[in-house]
């Protein structure tokens, strides 16, 4: 294969793909949608719409229950799904896939299940200063129970890692690293390769929020050697609702169940109850199957267009949007760090993000202001929030340039 | 003027706006009208929490009536803030208490009274209302 052949592989037709997405159509007040609030959530293609239908149209029934012939069929989309996304992220084992209710879920089962039995007093938790709060507040109530203490790696001014101060925070008393891997109101692509690596030569183990890096780049578990990874099926156009935790097999079993019910059993009496094997010791109660079989279509969907293919559109098409929001006078980036994805956040001025979103929202422009459940980092940068425009491989480069009008436009309305 | 007055007399207003654009210029602008709170009362205590502008707001209790004081960090909360002032000050507790506040939805803007907006111009309807009542127990 030629260069030119690859790069042409990399193009993904975007017209076309747009046309699987039934709301990328729609209007909002009478002129064309333009929908850049991709990292609060992504909007979803046929195949994951049709997969929600095809499983309560034809074959509901709940799953690893019944002998029935529904019942099968059910539980074995649900573990096909499962599949699916352990060969995605290519994770040595099916059963190191917990199906979730998101991130936010994904991590509270970490820090409650594995806090409970290696967190103790005087112990610490490595976080980082640009963590969502679903990466903060779980470690706090697990500290606050356990006596221990929260350490946060500091930022620059161009909101990246400082991984200096990373080294002299990583020392033996951290029983975990909890460290995201994308920014959802920065769009920093943190070093985590480096983090891994160095939490490991103290045997410290890492887990990664993923939920802004694994609809955006290729994630590959084994070679990132990451303990645990967090992410949402809603911001890889799957369903709201269903969520991924993987975990290393050792970690998974050496850990205590997280809530208890059914299918996390093997044997239950009044004396005493042994727990399933992974992966239902963690799945409780019955699941999100039509989340979890719709994920799977997301995932297949996400293949069939081609994670590299994705990666090379959104750069491309977020170097368009940097290069034409660095023209706009007076627009300030809120983050600047030279590794970025997803994600641009921004202020004009002295405007406040809230006025500025307002606006473009009745230009017809989704984009998300506020401090989009990251306080502490907005109050390290002194700022009440910032507009953050996210993108997915569907958005346009017309699409970029409607944001820029808009922005024009409510500037004169507001300054 | 009477409560509703006030409201009718916004409505009318807004009805010579046939663009969007046009009516939050406007709405900005009677932002600038807004009575502006004292540097002693735009402290934490005084401020009505939504989640992305802040919105100070401060009562004055004078023969019978309250008047309001505010301030907001982003200019069209400023605008909503001053016409709600607008049509709530001056009046006497029991009125406050009781008022039914149309004028908003009537003139388009009844986002901001959703959930979705958390901009605090629900909560602080509420907290006018609480001065409301507030001052007609210190009455009686």
């Amino acid at each position: 294969m030629t260069k030119t052949d690859t790069i042409a592989e990399l193009n993904l037709d975007v017209e076309r793909l747009r046309k699987d997405f039934p709301i990328l159509q729609t209007k909002v007040y009478g002129k064309p949608l333009v929908y850049f609030d991709n990292a609060a959530t992504t909007q979803k293609p046929l195949p994951v719409l049709q997969a929600l239908e095809q499983y309560y149209t034809i074959y509901n029934s709940n799953v690893h229950r019944g002998v029935h012939y529904l019942s099968q069929q059910a539980t074995e989309a649900y573990e096909a799904a499962r599949r699916k996304i352990a060969g995605f992220i290519h994770a040595a084992h099916e059963h190191e896939i917990i199906f979730t209710k998101g991130t936010t879920n994904s991590i509270n089962l970490v820090a409650y299940s594995f806090g409970r039995k290696f967190i103790g007093k005087g112990d610490e938790v490595l976080i980082s200063a640009m963590e969502h709060h679903s990466n903060i507040v779980p470690w706090q109530l697990i500290c606050e129970e356990k006596g221990a203490t929260l350490k946060v790696i500091p930022i620059n001014e161009k909101g990246a890692l400082k991984m200096d101060e990373f080294d002299k925070l990583l020392t033996e008393k951290v029983k975990i690293v909890a460290v995201t891997y994308v920014s959802n109101s920065l769009g920093t692509v943190n070093p985590v390769e480096e983090i891994i690596a160095k939490a490991h030569a103290l045997d410290i183990p890492v887990l990664l929020d993923a939920a802004q890096a694994i609809q955006h780049m290729p994630l590959n578990v084994q070679e990132l050697d990451a303990d645990f990874i967090a992410f949402s099926g809603h911001k890889m156009y799957g369903p709201t609702g269903i969520g991924i935790l993987y975990g290393k097999e050792k970690w998974l079993n050496a850990m205590p169940p997280f809530e208890g019910g059914g299918d996390m059993i093997k044997n239950v009496t009044f004396a005493k109850t042994t727990y399933n094997e992974l992966p239902f010791k963690f799945e409780a109660g019955t699941p999100d199957i039509s989340g979890a079989i719709a994920l799977g279509a997301a995932v297949d969907y996400i293949q069939q267009t081609g994670i590299h293919a994705i990666q090379h559109t959104e750069e491309e098409l977020i170097a368009y949007a940097y290069e034409r929001l660095s023209a706009v006078p007076s627009l300030r980036f809120i983050g600047d760090a030279a590794r970025r994805a997803g994600a641009i956040s921004f202020l004009v001025g002295n405007i406040h993000p809230f006025d500025l979103g307002e606006l473009l929202d009745k230009y017809s422009i989704a984009v998300r202001t506020g401090h989009h459940c990251t306080q502490p980092l907005m109050e390290i940068f002194n700022i009440p929030g910032t507009v953050r425009a996210s993108f997915s491989f569907y958005n346009t480069k017309a699409e970029v340039d409607e944001l820029i009008k808009g922005i024009e436009k409510a500037r004169r309305i507001l300054e | 003027m009477t409560i509703k007055e006030q409201q009718d007399a916004i409505i009318e207003e807004f009805s010579f706006f046939t663009e969007w654009a046009e009516k939050y210029e406007y709405i900005i602008q009677l932002g600038k009208d807004l009575p502006l709170i004292d540097d002693i009362y735009k402290k934490d205590e005084n401020l009505i929490k939504g989640c992305q502008s802040k919105v100070w707001l401060h009562a004055d209790y004078k023969d019978g009536k309250i008047y309001f004081t505010a301030d907001s960090d982003a200019l069209i909360t400023k605008g909503l803030v001053s016409m709600v002032v607008r049509v709530l000050s001056g009046q006497s507790p029991e009125n406050i208490a009781g008022a039914e506040i149309y004028f908003i939805d009537a003139i388009g803007l009844k986002s901001h009274l959703s959930m979705t907006r958390s901009n605090g111009l629900l909560s602080m309807l509420k907290q006018m209302k609480m001065y409301g009542l507030a001052f007609q127990v210190k009455e009686k």
